[in-house]
């Protein structure tokens, strides 16, 4: 449990780090960033408590904010996707969640696509339309969303293949 | 429960970053955040040497045919210019974080309160203006870029005393929008844009950038201009904070 701990919060800096100095430069067209850090909130165990999880992205998107002057639109964003995972992992995963025992290294590659997907889609969505704040550019909005979120969930997929240990 | 306790917590620091000169505790001026900035910015200057120098080298062939070509002065009067008529003092520092792909915009510097740098002091580059000073801490402060859709800025056409304000759209890094100025004023594509002085901001006569394409408004009383900046917004690394010695004076006597 410990050493469990202890990967979470290197995994916790490193994805703080390497967003607000790597990603966060990429501006790829001019405007288009991937947020790859939620990965965190995507892969945190199933089993845990769901109050540390919200507590724990809170913490993850204030750090974030912190660095690009945001105010509080990531940590909004992080926390609502934290609160909404437990039904995208029912809608993703279907059965396997029911039992408790997905494991991220081990479920197939299509359903695994659809819940970086949705859960991509909501936290930018949420995300680019805190930023924004006016409702009058929704078109904007939808666009920034839309071209991020290819770019993050390609960026997060590739992080778990290139990260994940081979167990099977 | 505790997850609406937290939304509305950043939902709050979302709408006080929205407001100018609100955001307390979440910029990227802390020693912290500020510290990380300065040691990867200390990595990654190294990549654009060569277009800073091209850069600076450019204003040092500027200012000295500037300073070649000046004027003798035929006043008689001698007036020593380091005590009086000093209304402006320049500081230079570097730019460690520089962002322009959101809405708003803000950029953190390796000047603070250490060194003398307080809220409300002009940024420019060598090339024109880049924006306002927002917080400080004691090694750094963070820049309201001109890219920011709540910054305000007074400029003027360069070749009549017709101003208007600058503000941004949030759709192209390259371009700000001039509101404001009458339709009596005789505005053509390709006319500079300069600050206009009347803010105790910035000096008169800083560049701001060029008229690229222009309209009236709804009302068909005021034009609005798109004016491309002089400065390249996503390569910036050397800049110069402006004092204005007299502010204190003229918002004083402004209050009264």
């Amino acid at each position: 449990m410990n050493n469990l701990f202890s990967i979470y919060t290197v995994h916790f800096f490193a994805l703080v780090l390497v967003q607000v100095l790597i990603f966060n430069h990429v501006n790829f067209l001019g405007y288009i960033n991937p947020y790859p850090y939620i990965l965190f909130i995507a892969l945190f165990p199933v089993k845990n408590n769901r109050l540390v999880l919200i507590f724990i992205s809170f913490l993850l998107g204030l750090s974030i904010d912190l660095f690009l002057d945001t105010g509080g639109i990531h940590a909004g964003a992080s926390v609502c996707i934290a609160y909404a995972r437990p039904v995208i992992l029912k809608f993703a995963f279907g059965t396997i969640y029911e039992h408790q025992t997905v494991k991220f290294n081990a479920v197939d590659f299509g359903s695994k696509l659809m819940y970086f997907t949705i859960l991509t889609a909501i936290h930018h969505l949420i995300l680019f339309s805190l930023e924004v704040f006016n409702m009058s550019k929704i078109i904007l909005i939808l666009q920034k969303t839309l071209f991020s979120s290819i770019f993050t969930i390609l960026i997060s997929l590739s992080i778990t293949i290139v990260f994940s240990r081979k167990t099977r | 429960m505790l997850f609406f306790l937290l939304f509305c917590i950043s939902l709050v620091f979302t709408i006080q970053s929205h407001s100018y000169h609100k955001s307390k505790f979440i910029n990227s001026a802390n020693f912290l955040t500020g510290g990380v900035y300065n040691s990867a910015n200390n990595i990654s200057r190294y990549f654009n040497l060569k277009s800073q120098n091209q850069l600076l080298a450019e204003e040092n062939r500027r200012l000295r045919s500037l300073l070649s070509n000046a004027r003798i002065s035929t006043d008689s009067v001698y007036i020593d210019s380091t005590s009086f008529n000093k209304s402006y003092t320049f500081y230079n520092a570097n730019i460690i974080k520089n962002s322009y792909s959101l809405s708003d915009n803000i950029l953190t510097i390796n000047k603070g309160k250490n060194d003398s740098i307080k809220q409300d002091f002009g940024v420019i580059s060598s090339k024109g203006i880049i924006g306002i000073i927002d917080k400080t801490s004691n090694n750094f402060a963070t820049v309201l870029s001109v890219l920011n859709t709540t910054s305000r800025i007074s400029a003027q056409l360069k070749k009549s005393n017709h101003f208007g304000t600058l503000s941004w759209n949030a759709k192209s890094p390259d371009f700000v929008q001039l509101t404001d100025i009458p339709k009596v004023a005789k505005v053509k594509v390709g006319d500079t844009i300069i600050t206009s002085g009347r803010s105790s901001i910035f000096p008169k006569n800083i560049g701001v950038g060029i008229i690229k394409s222009f309209q009236l408004d709804a009302a068909e009383n005021y034009y609005e201009i798109d004016v491309k900046l002089f400065n390249d917004m996503t390569n910036l690394e050397h800049v110069y904070i402006i004092e204005n010695v007299n502010k204190q004076e003229i918002t004083n006597l402004e209050d009264e």
